[in-house]
């Protein structure tokens, strides 16, 4: 089961879309549950804590507007996590939490750079675009590996140890 | 780190079908007997309680039109002060709009979902224009009139 990152973060089709396929959708729903399901945090409308400032600073600058910031905060824990991601460009709303052009391109930027296979698609205006739309995504969706192998994860920690030896 | 209520989650059940209305699934569930809430929505319906609880469920209303019921997660549990109109006085609901425009594209998402099913070529080349041939056309008329 990999971690699929998807753009728009609260997307319907998108995350039911990659729960089907056996994988888990990383969205910012869950984010949100963790945030006004904490009980100390839980005094609305006032849910940020001191920490969140610091988490979006790891992705954008103290420059950067302060919403940028507040919403990599709960993005950018997602971008980390993703081993794989799906991109819809050109959907026709973006209310709320995705609301942000400039934390959304920022959010496409870290995906593309993170080196994650990306399928990147339009959003689907006719009949014969949706069908093209699941099966592009059915068929990235199916090429993802459905377990990791365990033995990857052991090479990799082995690694660098031996790195340390040689320096 | 702080203490969190456990395993409490909400999910949103979309159904686009033409044989399972929102008020089928909620008597679905109320008859299973499940210790979740349910709250009927014009779209479809939300559920909070326990996670396993919630995944069962969840699962058997996905069996009643598998390709045409959606489901995704929900942050706020049903009916809470910071998003439920009833205590903002009125209005959509911060997340509606988008929730709204994806409702619209869901039924070709079914459709899209069961061709794929049928094992039909997962690339179909669109055909070249012509005519529409009588079987094709008979075809579209049984799904209108199914409707």
């Amino acid at each position: 089961m990999a971690k699929v990152f998807i753009y728009p973060v609260n997307s319907l089709i998108l995350a039911d879309l990659v729960e089907r396929f056996g994988h888990k959708p990383l969205t910012m729903m869950n984010q949100v549950r963790e945030k006004i399901t904490n009980i100390s945090l839980d005094s609305p409308p006032i849910n940020v804590t001191p920490e969140d400032p610091k988490i979006g600073l790891r992705y954008a600058a103290i420059e950067v507007p302060a919403g940028v910031r507040g919403r990599m905060a709960l993005i950018g824990p997602l971008i980390e996590e993703a081993e794989a991601a799906i991109i819809v460009e050109n959907s026709p709303t973006n209310f709320g939490c995705v609301g942000c052009a400039r934390t959304n391109e920022l959010m496409k930027y870290l995906v593309r750079d993170k080196g994650v296979p990306v399928l990147e698609v339009k959003y689907p205006e006719s009949n014969e675009d949706a069908r093209d739309f699941v099966n592009e995504i059915a068929e990235f969706l199916k090429s993802l590996p459905k377990e990791k192998p365990e033995e990857d994860k052991r090479v990799k920690e082995e690694e660098p140890a031996e790195k340390e030896a040689v320096i | 780190m702080a203490e969190t209520k456990n395993e409490e989650i909400t999910k949103y059940i979309v159904i686009s079908s033409d044989k399972v209305l929102p008020a089928d699934a909620a008597m679905k569930i109320y008859e299973s007997e499940f210790p979740v809430t349910v709250k009927e929505t014009c779209f479809g319906l939300i559920v909070t309680g326990s996670k396993e609880d919630i995944l069962a469920v969840v699962e058997k209303i996905r069996q009643l039109d598998k390709n045409h019921i959606f489901v995704k997660d929900r942050g706020f549990p049903a009916g809470d002060q910071r998003r439920c109109r009833a205590s903002r006085g009125g209005g959509p609901r911060p997340g509606f709009h988008f929730l709204r425009e994806e409702v619209e594209m869901l039924p070709a998402i079914g459709a899209a979902l069961d061709e794929l099913e049928a094992k039909e070529p997962v690339k179909e080349k669109r055909k070249e224009k012509s005519r529409l041939k009588v079987s094709d056309l008979e075809k579209v008329i049984e799904e209108e009139l199914a409707r």
